[in-house]
């Protein structure tokens, strides 16, 4: 079985922040890290091949700098690495994401077939949810997203049974191969990096592909021309004209302040004191 | 440098929403993308239509009249009994070939887990733009294209997307960002059918079972009404008790900030905010949280906020409708009696 897991390099958000004064994104210092949710995946696929067996090849498109993200899948257990990589990429959006990594894919057949594609549920950055099910509408394969869990795989029927969660339950779904799966985030922890694996990494001669040798030729469909998307303004969410009203009376003894409170609101709100009648009937 | 529209895309007009219903219930984010979409054709000039698919029978029918009260002006409808529990492939094809049968010039759907599977796979098949999680959008008179507003960077800033030379524009939406439309019974609309032409042997992916969620006890947060909400400045899991005590006597819903659902005060599906739930209750209560911006773009759309804070400089007053500058250890307990005593007096009144 031959698994490719994609992964994005993304700038760890929970340490960015926004130039007050130019509202740009200060990038500098922020440290980048393998998308948290593409993690989930990988975590699936390296389970899939403890129990059944596979190779697994990692895939990301990114500057040259993102191959420590494919180092650290490598060193989690991956068997493979490519990173796609050329300028000619800069500013795709999603519809140009997935023309590019699903051109990649059709490469990676080449060497040998694949039967399952992960991609993570979302990024934390672009966070649009959409390259996976985009990747899979160009490779024609089943699309299995906020999967919660993988509960068979037949190799001879090439039939995989899965959960996925629909808004108000769980659908119990049977597919066959090849397939694209999103996984949940939660659904499973990340295993430690072995000693080995990590030696590995670290030797681990990673492949580069430029545009060509992803078996991209037109190049109208990548980076900003490939983009149906343009982002026409980046601007900071205004801030509320009104400041609250604050409450203070004199005595400043709790009780006196949450009457006081009530009284103002339900006299500007009239309909408040219903409403919450209501919900208590 | 003014913009002109590739004439062969010209004959694209008119606003949809995709009606997302599963297991005989619809899904409110349809109505509120309705609300929006209605606002986006009468700018445009153009019909909203409404697009429901699914087994035939009433039930897409009934779908077909809510639209109507909601706003739209016909509908769309696809029956076939392929369709009667979402799966990727009959959906993706029936709303494609929808879309190039009739040409709408935007598209909008929820980004639910089933609005955000087909959109991308719609799309992608289209080979059109699709704006993700929109938190606004507007008509850009100039060129008469969608402007689509999203949260970018963890709602730090906001950045605005058009889709000029293509169509349809697709955005989605996620649920409760949107006000909720007044539903107008009288209004009605006209129906156009369109088969969907698939037999189930040519669909690869079966669903052998659905096992719906056990909503007993579960909490529900973005469609209360009131919801009372603690913050990392509740100082310890116990004191969360009084957050629960005030919940009850208004009989609110209970939310909370990330770092309250990290140290395992709640449970996740409490947490309101950017990476949480949003919510829009008539009143929320915020005690002890500073209102970063990951928590407000989950909750500035609630109509009266109520916010308890012992530091007068925190940024959930400048945002709040009412504040109170104290130990939230005190005022709430005695909020809670506050809201009892009115509550019974309002039953006396009855
Ligand atoms: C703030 C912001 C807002 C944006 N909004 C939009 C928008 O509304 N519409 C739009 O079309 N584009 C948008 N983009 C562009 C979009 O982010 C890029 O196209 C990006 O390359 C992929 O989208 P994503 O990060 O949303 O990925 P998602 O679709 O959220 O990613 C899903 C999965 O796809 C895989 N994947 C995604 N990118 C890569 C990669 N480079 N290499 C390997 N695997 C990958 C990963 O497994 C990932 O978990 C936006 C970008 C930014 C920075
Ligand atoms: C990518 C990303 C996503 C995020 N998503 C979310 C999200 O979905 N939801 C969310 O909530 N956060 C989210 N966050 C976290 C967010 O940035 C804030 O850290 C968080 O909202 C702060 O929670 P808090 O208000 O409880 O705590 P703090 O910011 O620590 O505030 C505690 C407040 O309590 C007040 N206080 C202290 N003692 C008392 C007292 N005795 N009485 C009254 N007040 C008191 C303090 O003055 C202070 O204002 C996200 C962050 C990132 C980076």
């Amino acid at each position: 079985m031959h698994i490719v897991v994609c992964i994005k390099q993304v700038p760890d958000s929970a340490q960015i922040r926004v130039h007050p004064v130019t509202n740009t994104i200060m990038r500098q210092g922020v440290p980048a890290i393998v998308n948290p949710y593409d993690l989930f995946s990988l975590e699936a696929a390296l389970r899939l091949k403890d129990e059944y067996g596979a190779r697994v090849t990692v895939l990301c498109m990114g500057p040259p700098q993102a191959e420590a993200a494919l180092r650290k899948a490598i060193s989690f257990g991956a068997d493979d690495a490519i990173l796609v990589t050329d300028r000619a990429f800069a500013g795709s959006d999603t519809l140009a994401t997935s023309f590019a990594l699903a051109s990649a894919i059709r490469k990676i057949q080449e060497d040998m077939p694949v039967d399952i594609v992960f991609a993570g549920k979302q990024t934390i950055d672009g966070d649009t949810a959409q390259v996976g099910p985009g990747i899979a509408k160009r490779l024609d394969l089943q699309l299995l997203t906020y999967v919660s869990s993988i509960v068979d795989l037949d190799l001879d029927k090439r039939e995989i049974t899965l959960h996925r969660r629909a808004e108000g339950g769980v659908q119990v779904l049977q597919t066959r191969l090849p397939c694209l799966i999103t996984m949940l985030e939660g659904t499973n922890e990340m295993r430690f990096a072995t000693m080995p694996n990590m030696f590995r990494a670290a030797r681990y001669p990673l492949k580069q592909w430029d545009k060509d040798a992803a078996g991209i030729e037109d190049v109208s469909k990548i980076g900003l021309k490939g983009s149906p998307t343009i982002v026409s303004k980046v601007f900071a969410p205004q801030a509320k004209s009104q400041r609250a009203e604050i409450i203070d009376c004199e005595s400043k003894e709790p009780k006196d302040l949450a009457v006081t409170l009530l009284t103002k609101m339900f006299t500007k709100y009239p309909n408040l004191p219903e409403e919450i009648a209501k919900v208590n009937a | 440098r003014k913009f002109e529209l590739d004439p062969r895309l010209a004959s694209y007009k008119g606003v949809w929403v995709f009606v997302e219903h599963e297991r005989g219930v619809a899904h409110p984010v349809s109505w509120e993308l309705m609300g929006e979409g209605r606002k986006l054709a009468d700018t445009l000039g153009v019909p909203l239509a409404g697009v429901v698919m699914g087994a035939p029978g009433i039930q897409a029918r009934r779908f077909c009249e809510d639209a109507f009260h909601y706003g739209a002006d016909l509908c769309y409808l696809m029956e076939d009994p392929v369709m009667a529990d979402y799966r990727n492939q009959p959906f993706t094809k029936g709303l494609t070939d929808l879309v190039n049968a009739y040409q709408p010039e935007i598209l909008l759907l929820g980004a639910t887990t089933l609005g955000r599977d087909l959109a991308g796979s719609v799309a992608t098949t289209l080979q059109t733009g699709l704006t993700a999680d929109c938190t606004e959008l507007n008509i850009d008179l100039e060129n008469r294209s969608l402007a689509a507003t999203r949260p970018t960077f963890g709602g730090s800033l906001l950045c605005t997307i058009v889709t000029l030379n293509y169509r349809p524009q697709m955005a989605t939406v996620r649920p409760r960002v949107m006000s909720m439309p007044k539903k107008d019974d009288t209004r009605s609309g006209s129906i156009i059918e369109h088969s969907l032409g698939m037999i189930e042997t040519d669909i690869v992916t079966k669903v052998l079972e659905y096992i719906p969620d056990n909503l007993q006890g579960k909490p529900q947060l973005p469609f209360a009404d009131i919801i009372v909400s603690g913050g990392r400045g509740m100082k310890r899991p116990e004191n969360f008790q009084l957050i629960w005590d005030l919940a009850k006597v208004l009989g609110a819903e209970v939310g909370a900030t990330r770092p309250v659902v990290q140290a395992g005060w709640v449970e996740l599906d409490r947490q309101v905010g950017q990476s949480g739930k949003t919510v829009r209750p008539k009143l929320y209560i915020a005690a002890g949280i500073s209102g970063a911006i990951q928590h407000r773009v989950g909750m500035d759309a609630s109509d009266v906020i109520i916010a308890i804070n012992s530091d007068p400089n925190a940024p959930i007053f400048d945002f709040a409708t009412y504040g109170i500058v104290g130990n939230a250890m005190t005022i709430l307990p005695a909020l809670t009696d506050a809201f009892r005593q009115q509550l019974a007096t309002a039953k006396v009144a009855v």
